[in-house]
């Protein structure tokens, strides 16, 4: 079984998507008012807990993307271990001096402004992203942006086949499975011997 | 097959009229392209970058830059229903491996910091050699 292959063909069907559009800008509307609470907020908690309403979020836009896997590796890893880490942190380090500080670096304006910069590179992009992927004066787009329906139900049985292989053949991405593995390896060495009292 | 939504709550509202109002919304709503999540994607991409450049604690920059880590994965995520296959799941996946790694060593450092200088602001951080 190609997953390529199967999750292209036979589910463009005339099937009704099952999370409506609403989902959407619900999810979408509560992931960036969240994120713009993680970064204004002057108690790292607060912080952490605005992080994790934005991560289940997205992990909701995931699903309705056809992303079940994602998903759940979204909400297990993320919000379930990289906040922990974090809370623990923020539990470690005392947060009583940081949070009368002064929050914002000297030169925020120019941060704010290289931000702006990006923003305005982001919407042009977009911009013009649209006329490419409906183009109004040919009708043909040079990207077409089909709302495609993967298969859902196997969704995690074809990301095991791209990243463990099938019939005992490797799978496209199994070295690099591998090398992460070797990643978090380092990872978890380099934060141990980080974290000892004396080196 | 019905939309669960709009018919839980025009099964809620019954015949009204106001049932119908809520159908016809349905109808009328544009179907969400890739274009739509490249959007929120893009929002919560310049959050990060605010929050990496303008805030002075640690814990909250490296918050931003998870911000940032999944501002990508969502464009990842959304570009893999465009082709129709899986590989922008798959690095999505090796994205979130990496943000685990990355959060694991800068918050390692940041608790060594920590134990020699007795801050967590970035513009303290400003010593090669104490």
């Amino acid at each position: 079984m190609n997953p390529a292959m199967t999750t292209n063909s036979a589910l463009n069907s005339g099937m009704a998507p099952v999370a409506t559009p609403w989902f959407f800008y619900v999810l979408a509307g509560l992931a960036v008012a969240s994120g713009l609470a993680v970064i204004t907020r002057r108690n790292a908690v607060h912080s952490a807990l605005a992080l994790i309403v934005t991560l289940l979020s997205v992990a909701g836009l995931y699903l309705m993307l056809y992303a079940p896997f994602v998903a759940g590796v979204q909400i297990i890893v993320y919000a379930g271990g990289i906040m922990v880490l974090f809370l623990f942190v923020i539990m470690l380090v005392n947060i009583e001096r940081a949070t009368k500080d002064r929050q914002f670096n000297r030169i925020w304006p120019v941060g704010l402004a290289a931000a702006c910069a990006l923003l305005a590179l982001f919407v042009s992009v977009i911009v013009k992203g649209k006329a490419l992927l409906n183009d109004p004066m040919t009708g043909k787009a040079l990207w077409p942006d089909p709302v495609n329906r993967l298969a859902e139900s196997s969704n995690t049985q074809q990301v095991a086949a791209l990243l463990y292989g099938e019939g005992g053949r490797m799978g496209q991405y199994t070295f690099a499975f591998e090398i992460a593995s070797l990643l978090l390896l380092v990872a978890i060495l380099g934060a141990v011997i980080m974290t000892k009292k004396k080196i | 097959m019905a939309q669960p939504f709009t018919a839980a709550v025009t099964g809620f509202l019954g015949k009204s009229a106001l049932a119908a109002e809520v159908r016809q919304l349905e109808a009328n709503m544009v179907p969400i392209t890739t274009l739509h999540y490249l959007v929120v994607a893009a929002a919560l991409f310049v959050l990060g970058v605010i929050g990496v450049l303008t805030r002075r604690n640690v814990v909250i920059v490296l918050m931003s830059i998870e911000l940032i880590l999944n501002a990508v994965n969502l464009n990842l995520v959304a570009f893999s229903r465009m082709w129709g296959n899986l590989h922008g799941q798959l690095f999505a996946i090796f994205i979130v491996v990496d943000a685990a790694a990355e959060a694991a060593v800068g918050l390692g450092i940041l608790i060594a910091f920590f134990k020699n200088k007795e801050t967590i602001n970035v513009d303290e951080i400003d010593l090669l050699k104490w």
